[in-house]
Formats: structure tokens, C-alpha cells, sequence
């Protein structure tokens, strides 16, 4: 069991430095390139949310925790933003709330698809929080 | 990033280098749409083979220009892209709207059908 607890102030220059964080927490799993790269997208995801939604690009605290438990990693992304009214009609594919600013709406629906898990808490006012999961299995073929 | 123009072809190729976030993504915007209007070409390739990392940002990047093109009579290319960067763009159906090929040369020999 390991954890971790990251702040950081919500600048765009953050983002990778968070996702650059989060790979570097789950090393120890001995994932593969590819899991590395899904981990490092969906944070990086979390975190630009954070930046351009949650702080609407005013200065705020970004944090991120992760835990390692047995083979599998838990990160949470957290901001003290301005929060999802609708989270279901958020977490939508093409669902996005700043379109003009070339957004796609495809930051949730990629979360879901590169890890197992992702749980979405927020309240209007007062921030959200993003957790998700991913297990890292031992590879046994090949 | 590096811009040149393939005058045949009417083609400006973007070569993207590094990771593409929100950070990044709006100076190469700005840059790719001012070599459009300025270089007087209708077709764009962006070219992914040493970007090691995208996020929906590169895809919000890659949807907007694609606009651009299509409103004067052009047509994208994304190429060289690796496994994970071909998964986002998968998940918005981006290869039925823009030539997605492995390389360059592959996309713009689509150009010439
Ligand atoms: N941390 C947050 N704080 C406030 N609103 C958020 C937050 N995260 C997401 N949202 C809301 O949920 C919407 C959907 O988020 P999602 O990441 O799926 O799409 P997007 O950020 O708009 O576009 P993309 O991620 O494709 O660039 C956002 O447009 C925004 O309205
Ligand atoms: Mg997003």
C-alpha cells in the first residue's frame, strides 16, 4: 500500500507536470507502456477540466491524490471550482459546456474508456471530484 | 511544430512534435490557420509520428481544423499516429469525415483519387 498527495495551482503548464506525476506514482506496478499512456490521458483529462472548467482559468489549487493497493492504482483529481450542475448530462460523449472554445466533449467518455472506473462527485459552488481506478494485471502470455 | 507547403498537392503539412494539451494547443492553432490563409492552400496534413502524447485537446484541435478545411473546399489528413492517440480519435469517428492513414505519402495519395 502506497499513497500520494499532490498540490499544484491550476495553470495549463500543470497539466503535464500532474499526468508526468501520476505515471511516475504508478511505476511500481510495472504497467505497460500502453496502461502508462491510458493513466497519463485520463489525468491529463481531470486535470485541464479542473484548469479551463472547474477555475474557468482564474487561479485556484488543483490536488491530486493517488493510493497503490496490490496490483491496482486509485487517483483523485480535486478543485474547489465553480462545480457540474448536471453530471449525468456532463459525463455525455460530445457533451461540452465550452464548445466555442474548440472543445469536443469527449474528456469524460475517454476517462471511461482508458480505466475501469471513474466516479464523478461535484455540487454547484463548490468543486468536484474525479476518482478513478485501473488495475494492472500481471502479464502471464507472451 | 513544422509548417511546409507541398504546392501539388495544395497541401500544408503541419509536423507535430512532443505532447499536445491545452496548454500547447493554442499556438499551434494560431499557427496553422495563419499559414492556411496566408499560403492560399485548400488541403492540410497534420502529421502525428513524433507526438508521443494527445489528450481531447489535440482532438478539439484536429476537429476545428478539419472544419476550417472543409468550409473552403479542402481535406484533412492525420497521420503517423500512435496506438493511443488513434483510440481518441476513434471515439468520434474522426476517419469517416478525414483521411486517416499510417503515413504522409499513404494520405496523399487519397488526395489523388
Ligand atoms: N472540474 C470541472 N468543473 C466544472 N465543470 C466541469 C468539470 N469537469 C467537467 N465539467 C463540465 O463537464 C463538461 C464535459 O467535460 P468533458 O471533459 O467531457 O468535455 P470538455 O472538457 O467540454 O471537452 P474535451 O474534454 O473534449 O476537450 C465540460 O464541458 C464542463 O461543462
Ligand atoms: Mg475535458
Amino acid at each position: 500500500m502506497n499513497k500520494m498527495r499532490l498540490e499544484f495551482l491550476s495553470r495549463s503548464d500543470n497539466e503535464r507536470f500532474a499526468r508526468t506525476v501520476a505515471a511516475a506514482f504508478m511505476l511500481e506496478l510495472d504497467p505497460t507502456v500502453e496502461q502508462l499512456s491510458e493513466v497519463k490521458t485520463a489525468i491529463s483529462e481531470a486535470v485541464t477540466n479542473a484548469v479551463i472548467h472547474g477555475y474557468d482559468g482564474s487561479e485556484g489549487i488543483i490536488v491530486l491524490e493517488g493510493t497503490l493497493d496490490k496490483n491496482a492504482v486509485k487517483f483523485s483529481v480535486i478543485d474547489r471550482g465553480i462545480g457540474i450542475r448536471d453530471i449525468e448530462k456532463a459525463r455525455e460523449p460530445l457533451y461540452s459546456g465550452k464548445p466555442e472554445m474548440e472543445r469536443s466533449g469527449m474528456g469524460f467518455t475517454i476517462m471511461e474508456a482508458f480505466m475501469d472506473s471513474i466516479e464523478v462527485e461535484s455540487a454547484p459552488g463548490k468543486g468536484t471530484r474525479v476518482t478513478m481506478t485501473k488495475t494492472v494485471e500481471a502479464e502471464d502470455e507472451g | 511544430m513544422e509548417l511546409s507547403v507541398i504546392g501539388k498537392y495544395k497541401l500544408l503539412v503541419a509536423r507535430l512534435y512532443g505532447e499536445l494539451d491545452h496548454h500547447g494547443a493554442g499556438e499551434i492553432r494560431e499557427a496553422i490557420d495563419r499559414e492556411l490563409m496566408r499560403r492560399g492552400v485548400r488541403n492540410l496534413a497534420m502529421d502525428f509520428t513524433n507526438m508521443g502524447f494527445m489528450d481531447s485537446s489535440g482532438l478539439g484541435l484536429v476537429m476545428g481544423r478539419y472544419k476550417k478545411v472543409s468550409a473552403i473546399g479542402g481535406r484533412l489528413i492525420v497521420c503517423g499516429m500512435n496506438n493511443n492517440i488513434r483510440r481518441i480519435f476513434q471515439m468520434c469517428g474522426l476517419q469517416r469525415i478525414a483521411i486517416v492513414a499510417d503515413s504522409l505519402e499513404e494520405g496523399m495519395e487519397e488526395l489523388d483519387k
